[in-house]
């Protein structure tokens, strides 16, 4: 890599800390404020694509290996099927929250949850999943040529 | 009473920024090269960055809204330099130079 980008390399360790946990913040504290499970999963992967971006692909595909991120699409999805199947399980209909706990305002506030919890991890992998597809392309013409 | 200079205040910073905003804006359409338009955006995105957050936090007064507004204008004034300066490098590395630029080649040459 290149050693003169130094005042980015150390810019993106500051930074990546702080991304991931604003992300968490709008994933939890997204029945509350603006947020959810899409824009939360979207500032994750941010943080996964920067570090790409700054550091390399192969250096990411270490922390995120692309095994992972498949995998990651699938059970978000996976969690998001599963609790409409769970309200089906306990006597509601398909995603129906009121019966997920012992009390409708409850099961509601779990089945939020639950399910932008499911939504955001098949953001995130999607969005690190697209940047690893067009990064891994070889380029067309070469560095020289420009 | 105290009110109403916080209030001036806020408005002053809000405006300056703004003011700020424009006068970078102005900058960039009627700067000649790539150098000084982008030195117009940075420095006036900073100062007016800054004034407008500095105006919003003291609208908002002591409260979370204050606390979250201070980690917005952090951030802002950590990522925008940096951008600029990712920028300024990839120009000067793909051969964009200032216009008054001489390197040393071309010192040597007209000496």
């Amino acid at each position: 890599m290149m050693r003169h980008h130094v005042i980015l390399r150390v810019i993106t360790k500051v930074l990546i800390g702080p991304i991931i946990l604003f992300a968490f913040y709008v994933q939890f504290h997204g029945d509350y404020s603006p947020g959810g499970g899409f824009q939360a999963g979207v500032i994750f992967a941010v943080a996964f694509i920067l570090h790409g971006l700054v550091f390399g692909l192969s250096t990411v595909q270490k922390v995120m290996p692309p095994k992972w991120v498949h995998k990651l699409i699938a059970l978000g999805l996976l969690i998001y099927a599963g609790t409409g199947f769970a309200g089906l399980f306990m006597g509601g209909q398909f995603l129906e929250y009121n019966v997920l706990a012992h009390d409708p305002i409850h099961g509601q506030h779990n089945g939020i949850l639950i399910i932008e919890l499911g939504v955001g991890m098949t953001v995130a992998a999607v969005m690190i999943a697209i940047y690893y597809a067009f990064a891994a392309r070889p380029p067309r013409i070469s560095d020289e040529e420009w | 009473m105290q009110a109403m200079i916080i209030e001036a205040l806020s408005w002053i910073f809000i405006i300056s920024g703004a003011i700020f905003l424009l006068i970078g804006a102005i900058g960039i359409i009627r700067f000649p090269d790539f150098w000084s338009r982008l030195h117009a955006l940075s420095v006036c995105d900073s100062a007016g960055m800054i004034l407008l957050v500095l105006g919003m936090m003291l609208q908002a007064g002591l409260s979370f809204i204050t606390i979250k507004l201070a980690i917005i204008g952090v951030f802002l004034f950590i990522t925008g330099p940096t951008a600029t300066h990712a920028v300024a490098n990839a120009a000067f590395m793909s051969g964009n130079r200032p216009k008054s630029y001489k390197d040393d080649k071309q010192e040597e040459e007209n000496a």
